[in-house]
C-alpha cells in the first residue's frame, strides 16, 4: 500500500487507550429511494471492544461493509492513522489491519486450517513452479492457535471442525493478517454457552494485546459482558453513545427503539373467528429443545416478529411442509392437518408467500401467466391438457386486481421489479381458495407505493375470512399491520401482544428475551 | 420462442443447398429417403434426451442401453421362442426399468444424474458384452416376425417407416411437451425446482417420468435399430449415440441447464446432424473427419446461441429498467 504510513511499531509502546487509529466521519450511504445510513461517525481507539447494536435494517451491516472496502459511501470519509479516505478498497481495509469474522463464515471446508489461513497468500516455493509451502504455513498458524487456546491443529480438515472452531480460525486468519480490528456481525448466534463465554475470553485477551473489536451482536447480555462502549444505530443514524458504566438492557433497548411511526393500520371490518391455523408445541430441527405453540385465526393478521435466526422462517416453513417438524401438531379449523410436502399444505388451503421470491417464490424465466397458473394448472386443464386461455383469463384478472405494472401477462417475471414480481406470487394464490396464508417478509425490499398496496391487499383478505401469519423484521410493519403480535425469541414465542399493548419497546424487549415489565421496573 | 427453430431449419436448408449446388446427388430421391430412415432411426432416442435435459438433467446411457436391449431382444426372440408382441413388450418395458432405475437413483438418493447415467452406460454396455460373450448376435433360425420386420423396416410409398414413426411420436410429445401439464410441469422443474415444489408441484415424479420417457424411446429405438443393422455386436453397437442425441438437443435449444427446448427443435437439431453425416458422403470428404465436421458446426451453433442470448439479456435488463421506473410513477396514491 504506497500510502499508508506504517506508525503501528510506534504507537504500540504507548499505553494510551484513548488513541484513536481509525474514524469514520459522518459517513451516509443512500440507494434508490432509500437512506441506508445518514452521516454516522464511529471512532475506534487501540485495543477497545465497541459494540454496535440496533434493530434489523438500522445500518449496522452497511456500516461495517464501508468500513470493510466492499461498499463506497455516498459521502463521509475514513481516517486511518490519520490519512483521510473517501472510501476504501477491499485490499486497502485489509492492509489497515481490518479484518471480518462473517456471520456465514467465509471457509473453505475442503481444505485444512493452515490452507484457510493462508488462503490466496500461499508461501511458496520452487520457482516458478510455485509449489506450496506446507511447513512454513503449519509452523506459522501453529502459534496462532496456540494463542488463541483451540484444541484443534493446523492440519485438521475445516468441515470436521465445528462452528465455534472455525470461528477460531477466522479469528487465527485475523491475526495472521495482523488484523488491528477485528469486526464480528452476530458471532455468538450459532455458538453454545460455553463457546460464548470462550469467545468473550478471546476477545478480553486480544484486547489486553492491543487488538481492538467491533462487536455487532442483538444479544445485548454479551454486549454488556464484553464492551467497554456501545454505539446505539436506528434507521441509518447513530441516536446515542453508552459508555461502559451506563450499559444496562433497559438503556440500550430504549435507545434502539423510539421512532414515531406512521400508522397504516386498517382495522378489520369484523371480529376474527373463533378457529383458524393451529400450531401446538412445534419442535424443528433449528431449535430442537424449544417448542412453538400458536395460533392465528380466520379473518385477523397474525404478526411475527423477533430477531433474524430466532425460528420464525423455519415455523412457516415447517406448516407449509418444507421441512418435516421433529414433533408437534398443526390443526386447520379444528382438524388435524397432516403436511409432508408443501403440495399437502397447499391441497388443504395453506399458501405461503416465501421470504427469497426469487428462489422460490418465482420461476424468474417464466411468463407472469404460468408463474399464476402453476400451482393451479388443474383447473385450467382438461384431460392433463391445458385449455387455451384459460389461464391467460385468470392471469389477466390478478394482474389488474393486484394491478401488476406489466405491459401484459406474457412478460417474464424477471423483468418486473420487486413489488410487482411479490405482486405476481401473491396473484398465484390468490386465484386459489387461501384458507391461510403465511407471509414470510411480505415487502423486503419493495418500495413504499406498492407496500401500501400489498397491506391493503392483505386486510383484503382478512376480511374475507383468510388467517393471514405475517413475518416480518420491519418494526413499521409488524405494529402498522397486525391485529395481533406473537414474538419470537430463539426458537420460541416469548409472548403475544395485543393492539392496545403493541408498541416497539414491547416488541424490541420480547425479542431480546426480556420480561416487559422487568423495563418497567427499572424505569421507575 | 419460434426464432430459434427458423433458424435452425434456414441453416438445414442452406447447408443443404450448397451441398446440392455441389454435388445434385444429394437431393436424389434415394439419397432423401436414406437421410429420413437416418433421422427417423437417431430421432426417436434423442426425443428422450430433449426430455430428460429439459429437466435439467442428463442420460449417458442410451447407447449401452441399444446395445443391451437389442440383445434382449434377439435373445427372446431367437433363443427363447418368444413371439414378437411379447418380445418387443419386454424390450420397451426394460427401457422403461432402467429409466425408473435413474429417476429414482437421481430423485431419491439424490446423485448426479450425470454420474448415475455414465454408470449405467459402463454397466450396460459390460453386461451386454458378457452376456454374449462378446459374440455378435443375429436372428439366426428365428421365424415369424416378418409383420415386425415390415413395422419396423419397411417403407409404405417408398417413406421409411422409421421416420414416420418418429413424425408421430414426435406429434404426440409435442402436445405433451408444450400443451400438457406435465409439460409445463417439466420446464418449472428445469428452470426452478425450489419454486416449484414450493408451487406444489411434485417435483420428484416429475423428473422420474422423464427419465422413464426416455428409457421407454430407447428400447423402441433398440428394436429399429436392430432391425436397422440385423445383427447387434455388443461392443460396438450404439456406441457414442448418447452424444448424437445430447449434440441435437443442445443444438435444437436446449439448455443443458434445464428448462428450455422444444420437440422441433430437437427433430430439426438431428435433421442438422443426419445431415452434416450425409454431406460428408457425398461430398467426397474423408469420412474419417466426419466427427471433426459434426464437431465444428455444432460449436459454432453454440456460439451462435451464446451471442443471441447475451442480446436477449441486455434485452430483458433494458425491459425491466424500464418497468422499475414505470413502477416508481406514482400510479395509485400510498395509503
Amino acid at each position: 500500500m504506497p500510502r499508508r504510513a506504517m506508525p503501528r511499531r510506534a504507537t504500540r509502546s504507548s499505553p494510551s487507550m484513548s488513541e484513536i487509529f481509525l474514524e469514520l466521519r459522518s459517513i451516509a450511504k443512500t440507494y434508490p429511494g432509500v437512506i441506508a445510513l445518514d452521516g454516522v461517525s464511529l471512532s475506534l481507539a487501540r485495543g477497545e471492544v465497541l459494540g454496535l447494536i440496533g434493530e434489523n435494517g438500522a445500518g449496522k451491516s452497511t456500516m461495517m461493509k464501508v468500513l470493510g472496502g466492499v461498499i463506497a459511501p455516498t459521502s463521509g470519509s475514513i481516517v486511518i492513522d490519520g490519512v483521510e479516505h473517501a472510501r476504501l478498497t477491499v485490499p486497502q481495509a485489509t492492509a489497515a489491519g481490518i479484518a471480518f469474522v462473517h456471520q456465514e463464515l467465509n471457509l473453505f471446508e475442503n481444505l485444512d486450517v493452515a490452507a484457510n489461513v493462508f488462503i490466496g497468500r500461499e508461501p511458496g516455493f520452487g520457482g516458478l513452479l510455485r509449489l506450496v509451502d506446507e511447513k512454513t504455513m503449519h509452523a506459522r498458524v501453529k502459534p496462532l492457535l496456540a494463542r488463541l487456546g483451540v484444541d484443534f491443529e493446523p492440519s485438521d480438515m475445516v468441515e470436521n471442525l465445528s462452528i465455534a472452531q472455525r470461528q477460531m480460525v477466522e479469528i487465527a486468519k485475523a491475526l495472521s493478517l495482523e488484523a488491528r480490528v477485528i469486526i464480528m456481525d452476530e458471532p455468538t448466534s450459532s455458538l453454545t454457552l460455553t463457546e460464548t463465554d470462550r469467545l468473550l475470553e478471546v476477545i478480553d485477551d486480544l484486547q489486553r494485546n492491543g487488538v481492538a473489536t467491533i462487536y455487532i451482536s442483538h444479544r445485548l447480555g454479551e454486549v454488556k459482558a464484553c464492551c467497554d462502549r456501545v454505539v446505539v444505530l436506528r434507521d441509518g443514524r447513530a441516536v446515542g453513545e453508552l459508555a461502559k458504566s451506563e450499559l444496562t438492557h433497559a438503556a440500550m433497548a430504549r435507545m434502539m427503539i423510539g421512532r414515531d411511526l406512521k400508522s397504516l393500520y386498517i382495522p378489520p371490518k369484523a371480529p376474527p373467528k373463533e378457529t383458524g391455523l393451529t400450531i401446538t408445541n412445534l419442535v424443528t430441527d433449528a431449535f430442537p429443545d424449544r417448542a412453538v405453540t400458536l395460533s392465528v385465526r380466520f379473518g385477523e393478521i397474525l404478526g411475527l416478529a423477533g430477531l433474524v435466526g430466532s425460528g420464525r422462517s423455519t415455523v412457516a416453513q415447517t406448516v407449509f411442509g418444507v421441512q418435516p417438524p421433529l414433533s408437534g401438531s398443526i390443526t386447520l379449523d379444528g382438524a388435524p392437518m397432516s403436511v409432508k410436502s408443501p403440495r399437502d399444505a397447499i391441497a388443504q388451503g395453506v399458501y405461503l408467500i416465501p421470504e427469497d421470491r426469487k428462489r422460490t417464490g418465482l420461476v424468474l424465466d417464466m411468463p407472469i401467466v404460468e408463474n399464476i397458473s402453476l400451482a393451479d394448472l388443474k383447473s385450467h386443464s382438461r384431460a392433463m391438457l391445458i385449455v387455451g386461455g384459460a389461464e391467460q383469463k385468470v392471469a389477466e384478472h390478478q394482474r389488474r386486481a393486484l394491478k401488476i405494472k406489466a405491459n401484459s401477462v406474457e412478460v417474464e417475471a424477471v423483468t418486473l421489479s420487486g413489488g410487482n414480481q411479490q405482486k405476481v406470487v401473491l396473484g398465484k394464490w390468490l386465484s386459489m381458495r387461501p384458507k391461510v396464508i403465511i407471509f414470510d417478509e411480505p415487502t423486503r425490499g419493495i418500495d413504499v407505493g406498492a407496500k401500501a398496496e400489498i397491506y391493503e391487499i392483505m386486510r383484503a383478505l382478512a376480511d374475507s375470512g383468510v388467517a393471514i401469519l405475517m413475518i416480518s423484521s420491519d418494526m413499521e410493519e409488524v405494529i402498522g399491520v397486525s391485529d395481533r403480535i406473537a414474538v419470537m425469541h430463539e426458537g420460541r414465542v416469548s409472548g403475544f401482544l395485543e393492539r392496545e399493548d403493541f408498541s416497539e419497546h414491547n416488541v424490541l424487549m420480547l425479542a431480546v428475551g426480556q420480561k416487559i415489565y422487568e423495563d418497567a421496573a427499572a424505569h421507575a | 420462442m419460434l426464432k430459434k427453430e427458423l433458424g435452425l431449419a434456414l441453416l438445414i436448408l442452406v447447408i443443404g443447398g450448397v451441398s446440392a449446388f455441389i454435388n445434385p446427388q444429394f437431393i436424389s430421391q434415394v439419397n432423401l429417403l436414406n437421410l429420413s430412415n437416418q433421422i427417423g432411426l437417431f430421432g426417436l432416442f434423442a426425443l428422450g434426451e430433449g426430455f430428460v435435459i429439459i429437466t435439467g438433467g442428463i442420460d449417458l446411457s442410451i447407447g449401452s442401453m441399444l446395445a443391451l436391449l437389442g440383445i434382449i431382444f434377439l435373445d427372446l426372440l431367437v433363443n427363447h421362442g418368444f413371439g414378437w408382441p411379447l418380445a418387443l413388450a419386454i424390450t420397451v418395458a426394460g427401457g422403461a426399468l432402467l429409466g425408473l432405475i435413474h429417476g429414482l437413483l437421481i430423485t431419491r438418493l439424490k446423485l448426479q444424474p450425470f454420474v448415475v447415467t455414465l454408470c449405467g452406460l459402463l454397466l450396460y454396455r459390460g453386461i451386454a458384452r458378457w452376456y454374449t460373450q462378446d459374440s455378435t448376435q443375429g436372428f439366426g433360425y428365428a421365424t415369424d416376425y416378418d409383420r415386425l420386420e415390415w413395422l419396423m423396416s419397411g417403407r409404405t410409398f417408398d417413406i421409411p417407416h422409421t421416420f414416420i414413426f418418429l413424425l408421430i411420436v414426435a406429434a404426440i410429445l409435442a402436445v405433451v411437451l408444450h400443451k400438457s401439464m406435465f409439460g409445463r410441469y417439466l420446464f418449472a422443474v428445469g428452470k426452478n425446482e425450489e419454486a416449484a415444489r414450493f408451487s406444489g408441484i411434485p417435483t420428484s415424479r416429475v423428473i422420474v417420468a422423464a427419465y422413464v420417457l426416455a428409457g421407454v424411446l430407447t428400447g423402441l429405438s433398440s428394436v429399429f435399430f436392430v432391425f436397422y443393422t440385423q445383427s447387434v455386436a455388443p461392443s460396438a453397437h450404439g456406441n457414442f449415440y448418447e452424444l448424437y442425441a445430447i449434440a441435437a438437443a443442445v443444438l435444437g435449444g436446449c439448455s443443458l441447464r434445464g428448462g428450455e427446448g422444444s420437440i422441433l427443435g430437437i427433430v430439426l437439431g438431428m435433421v442438422l446432424l443426419q445431415v452434416l453425416q450425409n454431406l460428408v458422403n457425398i461430398l467426397g470428404i474423408p469420412s474419417s473427419l466426419n466427427f471433426a465436421v459434426m464437431g465444428a458446426v455444432i460449436l459454432l451453433g453454440v456460439i451462435a446461441d451464446r451471442e443471441l442470448q447475451r442480446r436477449r439479456q441486455n434485452k430483458i435488463a433494458l425491459a425491466s429498467a424500464e418497468a422499475r421506473s414505470l413502477a416508481r410513477r406514482p400510479a395509485s396514491a400510498p395509503v
